[in-house]
């Protein structure tokens, strides 16, 4: 018995993220301790992150001006009237058993950011703009550290390192617009490159500063209601989010193509086997039961501290690669390469304010020095080589007075020791021979050295015109100009 | 206006645990609670803006400046149970 195969459903999966950034403050949200990453058990706690009974939290200025100022930078509406709320539930890495956030008023919502994807294959740019459903300012809670782990499983208790506690931290909530692992991976690269610009996180992930949670479900394509979300915890890096999303993809399609229900739940990332595991929910977590939180009063932006913080952001790395794509004329890729931190495009922008050739200083930046860089494990603040000089430099390769080869020997001083391009040119005598005479008088000493070959090259055996120009570039340490010579030697060697 | 059901749902939550008896007697006390609270509602508040708040302060702040607290040791202490310098907790299944 035989029947027609059903034609095979199509899904999409709709992604959205929630994502925790650690707030660069000196000290905690509501108290003065600090908020040093690795300082020894329970040496930043203090009555207000215990919440010890008559405890008054005062908000850290510095967070609100951080939240306010990501909320700009994610075209975020700046609520007028904000407010903190209790958010309760029981668990040992929360002293207070409660966490203080916002719940109904945050400090920010309404907003998007564009994220670029890149085809692996065509290289073709497409961009995207993914909704932000809201910013808010919360404390983070402890960390908890299971005895023994493996070795001890049987062990009855754990123990509680509450230095995390009271860290500040925006939690920034995506609209559910991301439909792939790449897209999601792209979004928390975005966020991550505009909270650096900002300098109100390192978002480093390792250390937690940067934390995303991944909402997911899928449905066939065309159909207008959401499948079962499923939450994924615990990815640490970038790749690990694309990762993850993916196996989650695959795992929700197979499920339902069998069908077989998918289970509203949280799962976690297993770096090590490389796929999700179901993590047994909290029992009741879902009822936090916030109320407003009576020791902070309100927050109110005004429009006159709205603008002076407005008008103190930076331009933001999508800005930057608009322009360098449109104004500078450099290639998408370049646009991202140098916009990717924050130092190093404001470098490229020295250079090229010190006179340098776009193109020319972003092939220097993204390749050479960033090769160097990577090798060393440097940033680009950490090198000699100035922009103003790496401008001189390039101007110097621009009008013809060294070749790239001379500029790309002279690069590894100028990395390590710094000092003028030019003075180092005039200094070694490396400035390019560019007089057609000279050049000639060179091209036939080196035809008089090499009779034979000379012989054979007009016997036909014309490979061995790049014989000559080596010969040529050996005896003048690769000084003469390329071009010129080349036209040179074709003429005299026909001649 | 409350039930036994919501009644044991709230303790839940709270992790309180109530003998037959007290989940009896919570219902009826909060429900006479709820139901003297409630008589505010035969006001007209359709006009009124609702408050947040009993007192007209906003945006209090201090300066992100670093102050170590002088006696760590005072916080250790308070916990039931530590071991070295971490407070020390029943094993949370996970």
């Amino acid at each position: 018995m035989t029947s027609a195969a059903p034609a095979k459903t199509q899904y999409e999966a709709v992604i959205g993220l929630e994502t925790h950034c650690q707030l660069s403050t000196e000290t905690k949200i509501f108290s003065p301790s600090s908020t040093e990453f690795g300082a020894d058990p329970n040496t930043h706690i203090d009555p207000v992150v215990m919440g010890m009974p008559g405890v008054l939290p005062v908000l850290n200025e510095k967070v609100l001006q951080y939240a306010v100022k990501a909320g700009l930078a994610l075209n975020c509406q700046i609520a007028p009237y904000s407010k903190f709320d209790r958010k309760q539930y029981f668990y040992p890495d929360l002293p207070k058993n409660y966490q203080i956030s916002q719940y109904d008023l945050p400090i920010a919502e309404h907003g998007w950011l564009e994220i670029e994807l890149v085809d692996k294959k065509t290289k073709e740019v497409t961009r995207k703009r993914i909704g932000i459903t809201r910013l808010h300012m919360e404390e983070d809670a402890g960390k908890l550290v299971h005895a023994g782990s493996d070795r001890l499983a049987g062990s009855t208790y754990s123990l509680v390192d509450y230095n995390r506690a009271g860290v500040p931290l925006v939690e920034i909530v995506s609209e559910p617009d991301l439909r792939t692992g790449q897209e999601a991976a792209e979004y928390a690269q975005e966020l991550r490159r505009i909270m650096r610009y900002l300098g109100v996180s390192d978002g480093n992930m390792q250390e937690g500063s940067l934390r995303c949670d991944v909402n997911i479900s899928v449905r066939p394509v065309g159909q207008e209601a959401f499948g079962t979300k499923v939450e994924i915890k615990n990815m640490n890096s970038f790749s690990a989010i694309q990762k993850a999303i993916e196996y989650e993809i695959d795992r929700q399609i197979a499920a339902i193509a069998a069908g077989e229900p998918i289970v509203q739940e949280t799962r976690l990332w297993e770096e090590g086997s490389q796929r999700t595991i179901s993590m047994r929910s909290k029992e009741g977590s879902s009822d936090y039961r916030y109320f407003p939180e009576p020791d902070i009063p309100p927050i109110e932006v005004s429009p006159q501290q709205l603008e002076t913080w407005q008008a103190e952001l930076p331009e933001l790395p999508a800005q930057k690669r608009a322009r360098y794509e449109a104004d500078l004329g450099l290639s998408a890729y370049d646009a991202r390469v140098l916009t990717d931190e924050r130092a190093v495009a404001e470098y490229f922008e020295r250079a090229i304010a010190a006179g340098a050739d776009p193109k020319m200083a972003a092939n220097w930046i993204t390749q050479d020095i960033a090769a160097y860089l990577n090798a060393e494990k440097l940033t680009i603040d950490n090198i000699a080589l100035t922009a103003e000089h790496l401008a001189e430099m390039v101007t110097m390769i621009d009008d013809g007075t060294i070749s790239t080869k001379i500029a790309k020997d002279m690069l590894p001083e100028l990395l390590t020791q710094g000092g003028s391009p030019k003075a180092i040119v005039e200094a070694k005598g490396l400035s390019q021979i560019s007089d057609p005479e000279k050049i000639a008088a060179i091209i036939d000493e080196v035809l008089a050295a090499h009779p034979d070959e000379l012989a054979k090259f007009r016997a036909g055996k014309t490979k061995l015109q790049g014989f000559f120009v080596g010969q040529i570039m050996k005896r003048t340490n690769g000084r003469v100009d390329p071009k010129l010579t080349n036209q040179l030697l074709v003429q005299k060697l026909k001649g | 206006m409350i039930d036994l059901e919501q009644v044991r749902k709230v303790a839940t939550l709270a992790r309180l645990e109530l003998s037959p008896e007290e989940e009896e007697q919570f219902t009826t006390q909060l429900n006479s609670i709820l139901e003297y609270v409630e008589q505010l509602n035969q006001l007209d508040t359709a006009d009124v803006p609702p408050t947040t708040r009993a007192i007209e302060v906003s945006n209090v702040t201090r300066a992100d400046q670093k102050v170590t607290f002088s006696d760590r040791e005072l916080v250790l202490n308070c916990a039931p149970d530590r071991e070295d310098d971490y407070f020390k907790v029943p094993k949370i299944l996970d």
